[in-house]
């Protein structure tokens, strides 16, 4: 079966200054992919380059059509989406008008029954509805971030560290939602620097260090492995050096 | 003064500030949707009064060959944009927006010209004219140039205001004109004359008010171009084409900018140039507005037309001098209210 995202042999640069180089990766359908990294090894760049944000140089194909040609509108509209780091809210609107704006693209019978199954993951956003998405706490931001991606019914959802700067019991709550998402069939390109939840919930996984992958394979085996698990879990296994 | 003076210039005031709310408004939606300081805001509104005068006077206004021409030429920038993904639907429907509806008006013009068509069909077609100059504008200047900075968009929109005048000129020649009122009755409340034109240019002002309203309010679009204006990655992220965006904030501005000129040239002779002044004022509305306030911007231009007012009345020699002067305050104490903005901003 092909992939639902395939990426393969992408370079994407700011100026003279590659970040990323020759990375090649898939998501299959139904599946959690994470990739793993430090600060600043490029992950960001490399959603923002398939989502369209930023040129990407190397091939990106999206339910075996290639993007090369198609804006990010496009890209959305084939059923591509992505929750940025910033998360990029229409703050002086409000949740309900948010949640409904990401469902420009679909019909707006469709947008209905949309709408009924974000507030059914994120019932806080229902109880917030009237509210402006400025004034939401930052979880409450996060997931609100999250519904209006699913309101444009994407077949695979990239969260750009969906996890930064919340409370433990929050985060939590979004990792159960990520692994519902894949249960209602919707495929979950993840980056996160809480490498440990990630690969908890991961089916496969990358490692990456200074814009290329090192490492890859099931999310267990990577979670296993002494070098991962020195660099981005915290700990050493007995008698091993760092790297 | 007494109170019936003072009664008039209010009424004076009012009238020209009703106009410069809705110039203001405008410019406050343009900027906020592309970030583009729409200087050529003036234009629009001489295009539209200078072309409902030539058509009621019986004459062929050059604004529809030029709506024409700007269509092909958007028709072309269209093609080579989706070059590498051309199909039959898309050019089909950038043929039809840009070529055969300026083709049927411009034909509808040709029908009419010479026969002084009743006012209401010349003012339709004066505002589609300058409604399809509008988006014409942003598919050719400013869509190309979205992704720049506010200043590169700012010398696009300072070339297009002079281009326009440039051929303003050409179209319609030095010499002023007045166009007939859209209503031509008149009635006396106390010691105040209305006329039919003033009460237009209320009712207008209002209507369009309430629909900017209830479309920004209520309906997809308006909140699709709201949210352009808040967070265009977000909007983008959700969908929104920030082109269309765009072509809808320039379709309002446009339509915005001819119904106000059609508004003023029954009360006041205007020349192909008038217009930049009279979209400077509005502009100096949105300022007070801090270009992102639409309800600030409104009292503001009515504001302003009461100011301009009384000062042609104590000293026409300065009205414009003591109008303009308004920004200089208005400026300051914004920048004392927020005087590290842009450093935030980086």
């Amino acid at each position: 079966m092909s992939a639902l995202l395939s990426v393969t042999d992408a370079h994407v640069s700011y100026g003279k200054v590659e970040a990323v180089r020759s990375a090649s990766l898939e998501v299959g359908a139904n599946e959690i992919v994470t990739i793993v990294g430090a600060n600043g090894a490029g992950k960001t760049t490399l959603l923002s380059a398939i989502m369209g944000i930023l040129p990407l140089k190397g091939r990106v194909a999206f339910a075996g059509q290639d993007l090369a040609r198609l804006d990010i509108e496009d890209r959305v509209a084939m059923g591509l989406g992505l929750v940025p780091e910033h998360r990029e809210l229409f703050v002086t609107m409000n949740v309900e008008d948010n949640l409904e704006l990401g469902a420009f693209r679909i019909e707006k019978s469709r947008a209905k029954s949309s709408i009924e199954r974000v507030y059914a993951l994120f019932p806080r956003l229902k109880e917030r509805r009237k509210q402006l998405a400025g004034t939401l706490s930052g979880g409450e931001q996060q997931m609100l971030a999250m519904g209006r991606a699913l309101m444009g019914e994407p077949k695979l959802l990239m969260l750009d560290e969906p996890s930064l700067g919340l409370a433990p019991i929050i985060v939590a709550d979004i990792f159960r939602i990520v692994i519902e998402l894949r249960a209602s069939g919707v495929s979950v390109l993840l980056v996160e620097q809480n490498a440990q939840a990630a690969l908890k919930i991961a089916d496969k996984a990358y490692v990456m260090e200074l814009g290329e992958f090192v490492l890859s394979g099931k999310a267990s085996d990577i979670a296993a492995n002494e070098r991962v698990a020195a660099s981005y879990l915290g700990f050493q296994h007995e008698g091993e050096s760092a790297l | 003064m007494n109170t019936t003076i003072l009664l008039f210039l209010l009424q004076d005031g009012i009238t020209n500030g009703a106009i410069y709310a809705l110039l203001g408004l405008a410019l406050v939606l343009v900027f906020a949707v592309t970030r583009v300081i729409l200087i050529p805001q003036g234009e629009f509104v001489t295009y539209g009064a200078l072309t409902y005068a030539s058509l009621a006077s019986g004459q062929m206004p050059g604004t529809a060959k030029l709506a024409l021409a700007m269509g092909i030429v958007a028709f072309v920038f269209d093609l080579f944009a989706a070059r590498k993904a051309l199909h039959g639907r898309l050019i089909l429907r950038t043929f039809l927006t840009n070529i055969v509806l300026p083709g049927i008006v411009l034909a509808a013009i040709l029908y009419f010209a010479g026969q002084k068509p009743p006012v209401a069909i010349s003012m339709a077609l004066s505002l589609v004219i300058v409604a399809l100059i509008g988006v014409s504008l942003y598919r050719i200047v400013f869509q190309p140039l979205a992704h720049t900075s506010v200043l590169v968009l700012l010398i696009a929109s300072v070339g297009v205001h002079l281009a326009l005048q440039g051929l303003g000129l050409l179209f319609f020649g030095a010499e002023g004109q007045r166009g007939p009122a859209v209503l031509s009755t008149a009635f006396t409340l106390g010691a105040l004359r209305f006329t039919g034109q003033s009460i237009t240019v209320y009712g207008i002002t209002i209507a369009f008010i309430v629909g900017l309203w209830l479309f920004f309010g209520f309906t997809r679009y308006g909140k699709a171009l709201r949210a352009t204006a808040v967070n265009r990655l977000g909007a983008r992220l959700a969908g929104i084409r920030t082109s269309l965006s765009g072509q809808i904030a320039f379709l309002l501005a446009s339509v915005i900018g001819a119904l106000s000129g059609i508004l003023i040239v029954p009360i006041t002779t205007l020349y192909y140039d008038s217009g930049f002044l009279i979209g400077l004022k509005g502009f100096v509305a949105a300022i007070i507005g801090g270009l992102v306030s639409y309800p600030l911007t409104a009292i503001a231009a009515l504001f302003v037309g009461i100011v301009e007012a009384f000062s042609s009345f104590y000293a026409s020699n300065y009205k414009e001098v003591i109008v303009f002067m308004l920004l200089i305050p208005v400026l300051l104490l914004r920048s004392l209210a927020a005087p590290a903005v842009e450093e935030e901003k980086d």
